[in-house]
């Protein structure tokens, strides 16, 4: 029994040292595609608001197009299909197919944020003579991103878990890291096991950062942060 | 310096605004009075382009005004407008509250902006709120802070839209304390009120509305004491 428990230990502490190293690997993707997807996503959802119809018609038909389609379909249309075409490699057409994917996402969390700020506000600021930019720029963005903060921090973390996909391209991260040493060792429980829970640490992690985040944020009588 | 000529406003199929025609001279104050929905608010939020006239026209200090417009914003600069609501930015401290558009519009440096915003709460008596967010301010004190906001981009004319009506009685006062002190500077003003006493002592000139149209005009004593139109004896006499 004891020499079992021994002998798991030192089986665990071997995976844990294969896959340590490709942690910061998954959290380069994950940290590289989420700011991609917050600035595209911020674009997108300002413009779904615009008055223009044709700016509001194709930002709205770019959410429908990208949120309709699987993510694993992104992954490989991007590195397979325009991968070949512009000769992208594993790690930028990683990190572009779910950058762009979420930036869907965030587009229709960052509208309905935008959405909930009261008219007059708008009526406010236009009336101090700042434009249509400006008003959007120091007056409903600042409001509506305290507002989105805890849905925008759900999707951080459902886009760290969905980077586990690029794996399949060959891009090497922690879901990769898993399966070289499972095909090697075929040691499939000790390794999906602290695969799973080297996410959790992360994700545990990130939940912490996010709480932490909010009250950095809140201010005093404002929304969801009214003490 | 306010010219409103033949001005209809309609949202859908009501006629918030039909045909109303006023001129407001430099330093004047003229109070609108009126039953709810009598058109009084719509008119002044077409003075600043916040609703869109259906014909007719206003001229501000020779101005057109037009929503539509690509530089209304400059054109709004010039006129301060206060609201039932407040409106304040929650998101801002009181005194950035008061800088942000002096600094995004007018350009001002962010020591002249704080300046120019510490003299006037210093007026309204307000300079220990200065750090504070709108939401821990009373309703009396955020109406100052809104008069102040709007007051520190040195505008020609203010438009005050129902702004006590929103306000506990025992704060009312402190409001009104602060209009009259910009009247009797001459600021050019355009009230919006329920409060016909303040009518009485601060305006030049009282208008009364009706569905949309104005019944009546002149001097308060002669709107108050001595009404030529049996509807503003009507309105005047379920309000007094």
């Amino acid at each position: 029994m004891i020499d079992w428990i021994c002998e798991q230990i030192v089986l665990y502490w071997d995976i844990f040292k294969y896959l340590i190293p490709v942690v910061p690997w998954t959290a380069l993707i994950t940290v590289t595609s989420f700011a991609l997807a917050l600035v595209l996503g911020l674009i997108i959802g300002v413009l779904r608001l615009s008055h223009n119809r044709a700016i509001a018609f194709i930002s709205g038909a770019y959410v429908n197009i990208i949120r309709g389609v699987p993510l694993l379909v992104h992954i490989f249309f991007i590195y397979f299909g325009l991968g070949s075409l512009l000769n992208l490699d594993r790690f930028t057409a990683g990190v572009l197919a779910v950058g762009i994917c979420y930036s869907a996402y965030l587009a229709e969390i960052f509208r309905s944020g935008i959405d909930a700020i009261a008219h007059g506000q708008y009526e406010a600021a236009m009336s101090l003579g700042m434009t249509r930019f400006q008003t959007l720029r120091h007056v409903i963005i600042p409001q509506s991103l305290r507002i989105v903060i805890p849905p925008v921090a759900n999707e951080f973390i459902a886009s760290l878990k969905d980077s586990s996909l690029v794996s399949i391209i060959g891009l090497r991260e922690l879901t990769r890291a898993g399966r070289e040493y499972y095909s090697q060792n075929f040691t499939d429980f000790q390794t999906w096991f602290l695969v799973g829970l080297l996410y959790l640490v992360m994700t545990l992690t990130l939940t912490r950062l996010v709480k932490y985040l909010e009250s950095v944020y809140a201010v005093k009588g404002f929304g969801s942060s009214r003490a | 310096m306010i010219k409103i000529k033949n001005v209809v406003c309609r949202f859908g199929n009501i006629i918030a605004v039909n045909g109303i025609s006023l001129d407001v001279e430099r330093g004047e104050v003229v109070v609108i009075i009126g039953p709810s929905g009598s058109g009084k608010s719509t008119i002044l939020r077409c003075l600043n382009a916040l609703e869109e006239i259906d014909s007719g026209e206003i001229i501000i200090d020779n101005f057109r005004i037009d929503k539509n417009q690509k530089d209304i914003h400059q054109i709004r600069l010039e006129i301060g407008m206060v609201f039932q609501q407040f409106n304040l930015f929650p998101h801002l401290t009181v005194i950035d509250n008061i800088m942000l558009a002096q600094k995004v519009v007018r350009r001002r440096s962010k020591e002249e902006a704080h300046k120019k915003g510490m003299g006037l709460l210093e007026q309204v008596g307000l300079l220990d709120k200065v750090d504070v967010y709108p939401e821990q301010l009373s309703g009396g004190q955020k109406q100052r802070v809104a008069i102040v906001r709007a007051l520190a981009m040195d505008p020609k004319i203010m438009l005050f839209d129902e702004v006590t009506s929103a306000l506990d009685p025992e704060m009312i006062g402190e409001v009104l304390e602060t209009m009259k002190m910009l009247a009797v500077r001459g600021m050019t003003m355009l009230v919006v009120s329920h409060e016909l006493g303040f009518a009485r002592e601060v305006a030049d000139r009282v208008v009364f509305m009706e569905a949309g149209k104005i019944i009546e005009s002149g001097t308060p004593e002669k709107i108050f004491d001595n009404p030529s139109r049996p509807r503003t004896k009507d309105f005047l006499n379920k309000v007094l």
